[in-house]
Protein backbone atom coordinates (compact mmCIF):
# COMPACT_ATOMS: atom_id res chain seq x y z
CA UNK A 1 0.00 0.00 0.00
CA UNK A 2 1.15 3.52 -0.82
CA UNK A 3 0.83 6.40 1.63
CA UNK A 4 0.25 9.82 0.05
CA UNK A 5 1.55 12.37 2.52
CA UNK A 6 -1.02 15.09 3.28
CA UNK A 7 0.61 18.12 4.84
CA UNK A 8 -1.82 20.63 3.35
CA UNK A 9 0.07 21.37 0.14
CA UNK A 10 -1.02 19.22 -2.56
CA UNK A 11 -2.18 17.63 -5.67
CA UNK A 12 -3.28 14.81 -3.38
CA UNK A 13 -6.49 13.95 -5.21
CA UNK A 14 -4.85 13.73 -8.61
CA UNK A 15 -2.19 11.36 -7.35
CA UNK A 16 -4.82 9.22 -5.59
CA UNK A 17 -6.96 9.19 -8.75
CA UNK A 18 -4.03 8.00 -10.84
CA UNK A 19 -3.15 5.22 -8.39
CA UNK A 20 -6.81 4.14 -8.22
CA UNK A 21 -6.95 4.07 -12.00
CA UNK A 22 -3.82 1.89 -12.11
CA UNK A 23 -5.29 -0.40 -9.46
CA UNK A 24 -2.89 0.37 -6.58
CA UNK A 25 -4.21 0.83 -3.09
CA UNK A 26 -3.30 4.09 -1.40
CA UNK A 27 -4.09 5.98 1.77
CA UNK A 28 -3.91 9.60 2.71
CA UNK A 29 -1.35 10.02 5.52
CA UNK A 30 -2.46 13.01 7.57
CA UNK A 31 -0.23 12.21 10.55
CA UNK A 32 3.29 10.75 10.55
CA UNK A 33 2.22 7.39 12.09
CA UNK A 34 -0.12 6.88 9.10
CA UNK A 35 3.00 6.21 7.01
CA UNK A 36 4.07 3.18 9.02
CA UNK A 37 1.56 0.76 7.52
CA UNK A 38 2.53 1.68 3.95
CA UNK A 39 5.31 0.04 1.97
CA UNK A 40 5.86 3.10 -0.23
CA UNK A 41 5.50 6.83 0.18
CA UNK A 42 4.54 9.65 -2.15
CA UNK A 43 5.24 13.26 -1.21
CA UNK A 44 3.17 15.60 -3.40
CA UNK A 45 3.41 19.35 -3.27
CA UNK A 46 2.30 22.58 -4.84
CA UNK A 47 3.34 25.98 -3.56
CA UNK A 48 6.48 27.50 -2.12
CA UNK A 49 9.50 25.70 -0.63
CA UNK A 50 9.65 27.59 2.72
CA UNK A 51 5.93 27.18 3.50
CA UNK A 52 6.00 23.50 2.63
CA UNK A 53 9.08 22.83 4.78
CA UNK A 54 7.49 24.70 7.68
CA UNK A 55 4.35 22.54 7.37
CA UNK A 56 6.45 19.37 7.20
CA UNK A 57 8.43 20.32 10.31
CA UNK A 58 5.48 21.55 12.37
CA UNK A 59 3.48 18.40 11.62
CA UNK A 60 6.40 16.14 12.52
CA UNK A 61 6.46 14.77 8.99
CA UNK A 62 9.96 16.04 8.16
CA UNK A 63 11.70 13.85 10.71
CA UNK A 64 9.39 10.87 10.13
CA UNK A 65 9.83 10.96 6.33
CA UNK A 66 13.62 10.87 6.69
CA UNK A 67 13.30 7.83 8.99
CA UNK A 68 10.78 6.02 6.80
CA UNK A 69 12.72 6.73 3.59
CA UNK A 70 15.59 4.65 4.94
CA UNK A 71 13.29 1.62 4.82
CA UNK A 72 10.88 2.14 1.90
CA UNK A 73 10.79 3.74 -1.54
CA UNK A 74 9.75 7.39 -1.64
CA UNK A 75 8.62 9.46 -4.60
CA UNK A 76 8.41 13.24 -4.35
CA UNK A 77 6.35 15.03 -7.00
CA UNK A 78 6.97 18.61 -8.21
CA UNK A 79 7.59 20.68 -5.06
CA UNK A 80 7.65 17.36 -3.21
CA UNK A 81 10.68 16.37 -5.33
CA UNK A 82 12.43 19.67 -4.56
CA UNK A 83 11.89 19.22 -0.81
CA UNK A 84 14.02 16.03 -0.92
CA UNK A 85 17.16 18.13 -1.45
CA UNK A 86 19.47 19.80 1.06
CA UNK A 87 18.26 23.34 0.61
CA UNK A 88 16.10 25.64 -1.45
CA UNK A 89 16.61 29.27 -2.47
CA UNK A 90 12.98 30.26 -3.01
CA UNK A 91 12.36 33.42 -0.91
CA UNK A 92 15.73 33.09 0.86
CA UNK A 93 17.55 29.94 1.93
CA UNK A 94 15.55 27.12 3.53
CA UNK A 95 16.82 23.76 4.71
CA UNK A 96 15.19 20.82 2.93
CA UNK A 97 14.85 17.16 3.89
CA UNK A 98 18.40 16.44 2.74
CA UNK A 99 17.64 12.99 1.32
CA UNK A 100 19.36 13.73 -2.00
CA UNK A 101 22.51 15.86 -2.34
CA UNK A 102 21.89 19.15 -4.14
CA UNK A 103 19.75 22.25 -3.95
CA UNK A 104 16.85 24.07 -5.57
CA UNK A 105 17.23 27.41 -7.32
CA UNK A 106 15.38 29.68 -9.73
CA UNK A 107 15.21 28.72 -13.39
CA UNK A 108 17.26 31.20 -15.41
CA UNK A 109 16.17 31.00 -19.01
CA UNK A 110 16.53 34.32 -20.82
CA UNK A 111 13.86 34.81 -23.45
CA UNK A 112 11.78 31.91 -22.14
CA UNK A 113 8.64 32.15 -20.08
CA UNK A 114 8.62 31.43 -16.36
CA UNK A 115 7.03 29.23 -15.04
CA UNK A 116 8.23 26.39 -17.23
CA UNK A 117 4.70 25.21 -17.98
CA UNK A 118 3.62 22.53 -20.38
CA UNK A 119 4.75 19.35 -22.08
CA UNK A 120 8.51 19.02 -22.48
CA UNK A 121 10.50 16.12 -23.87
CA UNK A 122 12.92 14.28 -21.61
CA UNK A 123 16.01 12.20 -22.27
CA UNK A 124 17.41 9.33 -20.26
CA UNK A 125 20.56 10.37 -18.37
CA UNK A 126 20.77 7.29 -16.11
CA UNK A 127 18.33 4.39 -16.28
CA UNK A 128 16.30 3.88 -13.09
CA UNK A 129 13.45 1.52 -12.17
CA UNK A 130 10.69 4.19 -12.26
CA UNK A 131 11.88 5.37 -15.69
CA UNK A 132 11.70 1.88 -17.18
CA UNK A 133 10.03 2.11 -20.58
CA UNK A 134 10.61 5.87 -20.89
CA UNK A 135 12.46 6.73 -24.09
CA UNK A 136 14.35 9.81 -25.24
CA UNK A 137 11.80 12.25 -26.64
CA UNK A 138 8.85 11.16 -24.49
CA UNK A 139 6.95 14.14 -23.15
CA UNK A 140 5.77 14.88 -19.62
CA UNK A 141 3.92 17.80 -18.04
CA UNK A 142 5.85 20.39 -16.02
CA UNK A 143 4.75 23.41 -13.99
CA UNK A 144 7.57 25.01 -12.00
CA UNK A 145 9.63 28.16 -11.59
CA UNK A 146 12.48 26.59 -9.58
CA UNK A 147 14.77 23.77 -10.63
CA UNK A 148 16.83 21.07 -8.97
CA UNK A 149 20.63 21.33 -9.10
CA UNK A 150 22.40 18.04 -8.44
CA UNK A 151 25.20 15.83 -9.75
CA UNK A 152 24.58 13.76 -12.85
CA UNK A 153 24.67 10.47 -10.93
CA UNK A 154 21.45 11.59 -9.21
CA UNK A 155 19.65 12.40 -12.47
CA UNK A 156 17.62 9.71 -14.25
CA UNK A 157 15.65 11.84 -16.73
CA UNK A 158 16.36 15.40 -17.82
CA UNK A 159 14.64 18.06 -19.91
CA UNK A 160 16.06 21.12 -21.67
CA UNK A 161 14.46 24.50 -21.10
CA UNK A 162 17.12 27.10 -21.75
CA UNK A 163 19.26 24.95 -19.46
CA UNK A 164 19.32 21.43 -18.05
CA UNK A 165 16.21 20.69 -15.97
CA UNK A 166 16.50 17.48 -13.91
CA UNK A 167 13.14 15.77 -14.44
CA UNK A 168 13.44 12.48 -12.54
CA UNK A 169 16.04 12.36 -9.77
CA UNK A 170 17.17 9.79 -7.19
CA UNK A 171 19.63 9.54 -4.33
CA UNK A 172 22.50 7.91 -6.21
CA UNK A 173 22.68 4.83 -8.41
CA UNK A 174 21.02 2.33 -6.06
CA UNK A 175 18.89 4.75 -4.07
CA UNK A 176 15.17 4.35 -3.46
CA UNK A 177 14.41 8.03 -2.93
CA UNK A 178 13.01 9.44 -6.18
CA UNK A 179 11.75 12.83 -7.23
CA UNK A 180 9.72 13.80 -10.30
CA UNK A 181 9.90 17.50 -11.11
CA UNK A 182 7.07 16.99 -13.61
CA UNK A 183 3.59 15.73 -12.71
CA UNK A 184 3.40 12.00 -13.56
CA UNK A 185 -0.27 12.05 -12.57
CA UNK A 186 -0.93 14.64 -15.32
CA UNK A 187 1.47 13.35 -17.95
CA UNK A 188 -0.80 10.98 -19.82
CA UNK A 189 0.34 7.44 -20.48
CA UNK A 190 4.06 8.24 -20.00
CA UNK A 191 3.35 9.55 -16.52
CA UNK A 192 1.07 6.68 -15.57
CA UNK A 193 3.80 4.26 -16.61
CA UNK A 194 6.27 5.95 -14.24
CA UNK A 195 3.74 5.78 -11.39
CA UNK A 196 3.07 2.12 -12.15
CA UNK A 197 6.81 1.37 -12.14
CA UNK A 198 7.17 3.07 -8.77
CA UNK A 199 4.14 1.32 -7.32
CA UNK A 200 5.54 -2.03 -8.44
CA UNK A 201 9.00 -1.50 -6.90
CA UNK B 1 11.81 21.73 -26.08
CA UNK B 2 8.46 22.84 -24.78
CA UNK B 3 5.62 21.59 -26.99
CA UNK B 4 2.84 23.82 -28.25
CA UNK B 5 -0.40 22.63 -26.67
CA UNK B 6 -3.64 21.75 -28.46
CA UNK B 7 -6.61 22.16 -26.12
CA UNK B 8 -10.19 21.07 -26.83
CA UNK B 9 -12.85 23.01 -24.94
CA UNK B 10 -16.17 21.51 -23.90
CA UNK B 11 -19.15 23.76 -23.19
CA UNK B 12 -21.17 22.08 -20.49
CA UNK B 13 -24.68 22.95 -19.36
CA UNK B 14 -26.35 21.02 -16.54
CA UNK B 15 -23.92 18.16 -16.95
CA UNK B 16 -24.30 17.78 -20.72
CA UNK B 17 -22.05 18.89 -23.54
CA UNK B 18 -23.92 21.63 -25.33
CA UNK B 19 -22.60 21.63 -28.85
CA UNK B 20 -23.28 18.68 -31.06
CA UNK B 21 -20.80 15.91 -30.75
CA UNK B 22 -19.81 13.72 -33.59
CA UNK B 23 -18.10 10.88 -31.79
CA UNK B 24 -20.18 8.01 -32.96
CA UNK B 25 -20.50 6.17 -29.69
CA UNK B 26 -21.41 9.05 -27.50
CA UNK B 27 -23.43 11.26 -29.78
CA UNK B 28 -26.65 10.55 -27.98
CA UNK B 29 -25.53 11.10 -24.45
CA UNK B 30 -23.26 14.09 -24.87
CA UNK B 31 -21.54 13.01 -21.71
CA UNK B 32 -18.68 15.42 -20.91
CA UNK B 33 -16.69 12.72 -19.13
CA UNK B 34 -16.84 10.45 -22.20
CA UNK B 35 -15.93 13.38 -24.44
CA UNK B 36 -12.95 14.27 -22.28
CA UNK B 37 -11.79 10.65 -22.38
CA UNK B 38 -12.06 10.63 -26.16
CA UNK B 39 -10.00 13.85 -26.40
CA UNK B 40 -7.44 12.29 -24.09
CA UNK B 41 -7.21 9.30 -26.48
CA UNK B 42 -6.64 11.79 -29.31
CA UNK B 43 -3.65 13.14 -27.34
CA UNK B 44 -5.19 16.41 -26.21
CA UNK B 45 -2.59 18.21 -24.09
CA UNK B 46 -5.15 19.63 -21.73
CA UNK B 47 -8.92 19.74 -21.49
CA UNK B 48 -11.06 22.78 -20.72
CA UNK B 49 -14.59 22.60 -19.36
CA UNK B 50 -16.58 25.78 -19.71
CA UNK B 51 -19.58 25.68 -17.39
CA UNK B 52 -22.38 27.65 -18.98
CA UNK B 53 -24.92 26.74 -16.32
CA UNK B 54 -26.43 29.64 -14.46
CA UNK B 55 -28.00 27.80 -11.53
CA UNK B 56 -26.61 26.56 -8.27
CA UNK B 57 -27.75 23.01 -9.01
CA UNK B 58 -25.89 23.18 -12.27
CA UNK B 59 -22.74 24.12 -10.41
CA UNK B 60 -22.98 21.03 -8.24
CA UNK B 61 -23.46 18.94 -11.38
CA UNK B 62 -20.31 20.51 -12.82
CA UNK B 63 -18.35 19.54 -9.73
CA UNK B 64 -19.49 15.93 -10.27
CA UNK B 65 -18.42 16.11 -13.92
CA UNK B 66 -14.97 17.36 -12.92
CA UNK B 67 -14.66 14.66 -10.24
CA UNK B 68 -15.56 11.85 -12.66
CA UNK B 69 -13.29 13.22 -15.38
CA UNK B 70 -10.34 13.51 -13.01
CA UNK B 71 -10.70 9.81 -12.21
CA UNK B 72 -10.31 8.86 -15.85
CA UNK B 73 -8.25 11.51 -17.61
CA UNK B 74 -4.63 12.16 -16.66
CA UNK B 75 -3.79 15.37 -18.43
CA UNK B 76 -4.33 18.85 -16.97
CA UNK B 77 -7.95 19.84 -16.57
CA UNK B 78 -9.10 23.46 -16.58
CA UNK B 79 -12.55 24.56 -15.44
CA UNK B 80 -14.09 27.95 -16.12
CA UNK B 81 -17.45 29.68 -16.20
CA UNK B 82 -19.13 31.38 -13.28
CA UNK B 83 -16.14 31.24 -10.95
CA UNK B 84 -16.56 34.19 -8.56
CA UNK B 85 -14.85 33.44 -5.26
CA UNK B 86 -11.86 31.60 -3.86
CA UNK B 87 -14.39 29.12 -2.44
CA UNK B 88 -15.41 28.34 -6.03
CA UNK B 89 -11.73 27.79 -6.79
CA UNK B 90 -11.35 25.44 -3.85
CA UNK B 91 -14.44 23.40 -4.75
CA UNK B 92 -13.24 22.83 -8.32
CA UNK B 93 -9.64 22.12 -7.30
CA UNK B 94 -10.80 19.62 -4.69
CA UNK B 95 -12.93 17.93 -7.32
CA UNK B 96 -9.78 17.40 -9.38
CA UNK B 97 -9.37 20.48 -11.60
CA UNK B 98 -5.79 21.62 -12.08
CA UNK B 99 -6.49 25.15 -13.24
CA UNK B 100 -9.42 27.51 -12.89
CA UNK B 101 -10.21 30.22 -15.37
CA UNK B 102 -11.81 33.48 -14.31
CA UNK B 103 -13.32 36.03 -16.64
CA UNK B 104 -16.06 38.54 -15.71
CA UNK B 105 -15.64 38.15 -11.95
CA UNK B 106 -11.98 39.17 -12.22
CA UNK B 107 -12.91 42.27 -14.21
CA UNK B 108 -15.40 43.33 -11.52
CA UNK B 109 -13.05 42.42 -8.68
CA UNK B 110 -9.42 42.05 -9.79
CA UNK B 111 -8.36 41.13 -6.23
CA UNK B 112 -9.86 37.67 -6.89
CA UNK B 113 -6.78 36.91 -9.03
CA UNK B 114 -4.33 37.77 -6.27
CA UNK B 115 -6.31 36.04 -3.55
CA UNK B 116 -6.62 32.84 -5.56
CA UNK B 117 -2.93 32.93 -6.52
CA UNK B 118 -1.91 33.40 -2.89
CA UNK B 119 -4.14 30.55 -1.71
CA UNK B 120 -3.68 28.00 -4.46
CA UNK B 121 -0.66 29.17 -6.48
CA UNK B 122 -0.40 31.13 -9.72
CA UNK B 123 -0.14 27.90 -11.68
CA UNK B 124 -3.87 27.29 -11.27
CA UNK B 125 -5.11 30.82 -12.01
CA UNK B 126 -5.99 31.31 -15.66
CA UNK B 127 -7.20 34.76 -16.65
CA UNK B 128 -9.70 34.38 -19.48
CA UNK B 129 -10.08 37.52 -21.57
CA UNK B 130 -12.69 38.02 -24.28
CA UNK B 131 -11.35 40.75 -26.54
CA UNK B 132 -12.84 42.69 -29.43
CA UNK B 133 -11.23 45.26 -31.72
CA UNK B 134 -12.52 48.77 -31.18
CA UNK B 135 -13.81 50.49 -34.27
CA UNK B 136 -12.84 54.11 -34.57
CA UNK B 137 -11.17 56.50 -36.92
CA UNK B 138 -8.78 57.90 -34.36
CA UNK B 139 -7.05 54.71 -33.32
CA UNK B 140 -3.96 56.52 -32.14
CA UNK B 141 -5.94 58.26 -29.45
CA UNK B 142 -7.34 54.97 -28.25
CA UNK B 143 -4.10 53.13 -28.06
CA UNK B 144 -2.39 52.80 -24.69
CA UNK B 145 0.23 50.20 -25.50
CA UNK B 146 1.40 49.22 -28.95
CA UNK B 147 2.89 51.50 -31.57
CA UNK B 148 0.99 54.64 -32.56
CA UNK B 149 -1.90 53.68 -34.75
CA UNK B 150 -1.96 50.12 -33.42
CA UNK B 151 -5.47 48.83 -32.96
CA UNK B 152 -7.07 48.86 -29.55
CA UNK B 153 -8.94 45.85 -28.22
CA UNK B 154 -11.51 46.07 -25.45
CA UNK B 155 -12.30 43.48 -22.78
CA UNK B 156 -15.86 42.14 -22.86
CA UNK B 157 -17.65 40.48 -19.97
CA UNK B 158 -20.85 38.47 -19.49
CA UNK B 159 -20.00 36.02 -22.24
CA UNK B 160 -19.20 38.78 -24.68
CA UNK B 161 -22.33 40.84 -24.08
CA UNK B 162 -20.85 43.79 -22.25
CA UNK B 163 -17.97 46.13 -23.14
CA UNK B 164 -16.00 46.79 -19.95
CA UNK B 165 -14.07 49.64 -21.53
CA UNK B 166 -10.82 48.04 -20.37
CA UNK B 167 -7.94 47.72 -22.82
CA UNK B 168 -7.06 44.05 -23.44
CA UNK B 169 -3.29 44.50 -23.34
CA UNK B 170 -3.39 46.56 -20.14
CA UNK B 171 -5.74 44.08 -18.50
CA UNK B 172 -3.50 41.15 -19.45
CA UNK B 173 -0.48 42.92 -17.92
CA UNK B 174 -2.44 43.75 -14.81
CA UNK B 175 -3.61 40.15 -14.52
CA UNK B 176 -0.03 38.92 -14.74
CA UNK B 177 1.12 41.38 -12.06
CA UNK B 178 -1.76 40.30 -9.79
CA UNK B 179 -0.65 36.68 -10.02
CA UNK B 180 -2.39 35.03 -12.98
CA UNK B 181 -0.30 32.12 -14.25
CA UNK B 182 -1.68 31.98 -17.77
CA UNK B 183 -3.90 33.96 -20.13
CA UNK B 184 -6.69 32.44 -22.20
CA UNK B 185 -7.29 35.02 -24.92
CA UNK B 186 -10.45 34.69 -26.96
CA UNK B 187 -11.08 36.98 -29.89
CA UNK B 188 -14.73 37.83 -30.34
CA UNK B 189 -13.92 39.00 -33.84
CA UNK B 190 -12.69 35.61 -34.99
CA UNK B 191 -14.67 33.34 -32.62
CA UNK B 192 -17.04 31.14 -34.56
CA UNK B 193 -15.72 32.21 -37.96
CA UNK B 194 -13.25 29.32 -38.36
CA UNK B 195 -11.22 31.79 -40.42
CA UNK B 196 -8.10 31.59 -38.30
CA UNK B 197 -6.98 32.98 -34.96
CA UNK B 198 -6.66 36.71 -34.24
CA UNK B 199 -2.96 37.09 -34.95
CA UNK B 200 -2.89 40.83 -34.25
CA UNK B 201 -4.46 40.68 -30.81
CA UNK B 202 -2.42 37.61 -29.84
CA UNK B 203 0.85 39.29 -30.74
CA UNK B 204 -0.12 42.43 -28.85
CA UNK B 205 -0.78 40.42 -25.68
CA UNK B 206 2.15 38.00 -26.06
CA UNK B 207 4.55 40.94 -26.37
CA UNK B 208 3.19 42.49 -23.19
CA UNK B 209 3.29 39.52 -20.81
CA UNK B 210 5.77 36.80 -19.86
CA UNK B 211 3.25 34.13 -18.88
CA UNK B 212 1.82 31.52 -21.26
CA UNK B 213 -0.94 32.67 -23.61
CA UNK B 214 -3.61 30.34 -25.00
CA UNK B 215 -5.04 31.40 -28.35
CA UNK B 216 -8.80 30.96 -28.70
CA UNK B 217 -11.40 31.86 -31.29
CA UNK B 218 -11.16 31.24 -34.99
CA UNK B 219 -9.54 27.82 -35.15
CA UNK B 220 -10.87 26.32 -38.35
CA UNK B 221 -8.95 24.39 -40.97
CA UNK B 222 -5.86 22.36 -40.16
CA UNK B 223 -3.62 25.16 -41.32
CA UNK B 224 -5.00 27.72 -38.85
CA UNK B 225 -3.48 25.92 -35.86
CA UNK B 226 0.02 25.65 -37.33
CA UNK B 227 -0.33 29.24 -38.49
CA UNK B 228 -1.05 30.67 -35.04
CA UNK B 229 2.18 29.12 -33.79
CA UNK B 230 4.14 30.31 -36.81
CA UNK B 231 2.89 33.88 -36.58
CA UNK B 232 2.64 34.43 -32.82
CA UNK B 233 4.52 33.23 -29.72
CA UNK B 234 1.27 31.75 -28.30
CA UNK B 235 1.87 28.65 -26.20
CA UNK B 236 -1.36 26.82 -26.88
CA UNK B 237 -4.39 26.88 -29.14
CA UNK B 238 -7.89 26.14 -27.92
CA UNK B 239 -10.90 25.24 -30.01
CA UNK B 240 -14.34 23.79 -29.48
CA UNK B 241 -16.40 23.21 -32.58
CA UNK B 242 -13.73 21.72 -34.85
CA UNK B 243 -13.36 18.97 -32.28
CA UNK B 244 -17.04 18.74 -31.31
CA UNK B 245 -18.18 18.20 -34.83
CA UNK B 246 -15.37 15.79 -35.50
CA UNK B 247 -14.07 17.94 -38.34
CA UNK B 248 -10.57 17.15 -37.14
CA UNK B 249 -9.12 15.14 -34.32
CA UNK B 250 -6.46 16.58 -32.05
CA UNK B 251 -4.06 14.18 -33.74
CA UNK B 252 -4.88 15.58 -37.20
CA UNK B 253 -3.99 19.05 -36.02
CA UNK B 254 -0.79 17.85 -34.37
CA UNK B 255 0.29 16.02 -37.51
CA UNK B 256 -0.12 19.21 -39.52
CA UNK B 257 1.85 21.18 -36.88
CA UNK B 258 4.60 18.56 -36.86
CA UNK B 259 4.84 18.59 -40.64
CA UNK B 260 5.39 22.34 -40.49
CA UNK B 261 8.06 22.16 -37.80
CA UNK B 262 5.90 23.23 -34.86
CA UNK B 263 6.87 21.16 -31.79
CA UNK B 264 3.92 19.16 -30.43
CA UNK B 265 3.52 16.17 -28.16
Amino acid sequence: MIAIIDYGAGNLFSVKNALDYLGFESVQASDPPDMEQADKLILPGVGAFPDAMRSLRESGFAEAIVEEAARKPLLGICLGAQLLFEKGFEFGETKGLGLIPGYVDAIVAPGLKIPHMGWNDVRVVNPSPPARGVNDGDMVYFVHSYKIVTEEVNISLAAEYGQLIPALVRNGAGGQVYGAQFHPEKSGSAGLEILRNFAEL
Amino acid sequence: MLAKRIIPCLDVRAGKVVKGVNFIDIMEVGDPVECAMEYDRQRADEIVFLDITATHEGRDTMIDVVRETAKNVFVPLTVGGGIRTTDDFRDMLRAGADKISVNSAAVYDPSLIGEAAAKFGSQCVVLAIDGKKVDGADEEAWNENGAPGAPRYNVYTEGGRKDSGLDVVSWAKKGESLGAGEILLTSMDTDGTKAGFDIGMLNAVCEAVNIPVIASGGGGDLSSFAEVFEKTPADAALAASVFHYGTYTVDDIKNECRARGVPVR
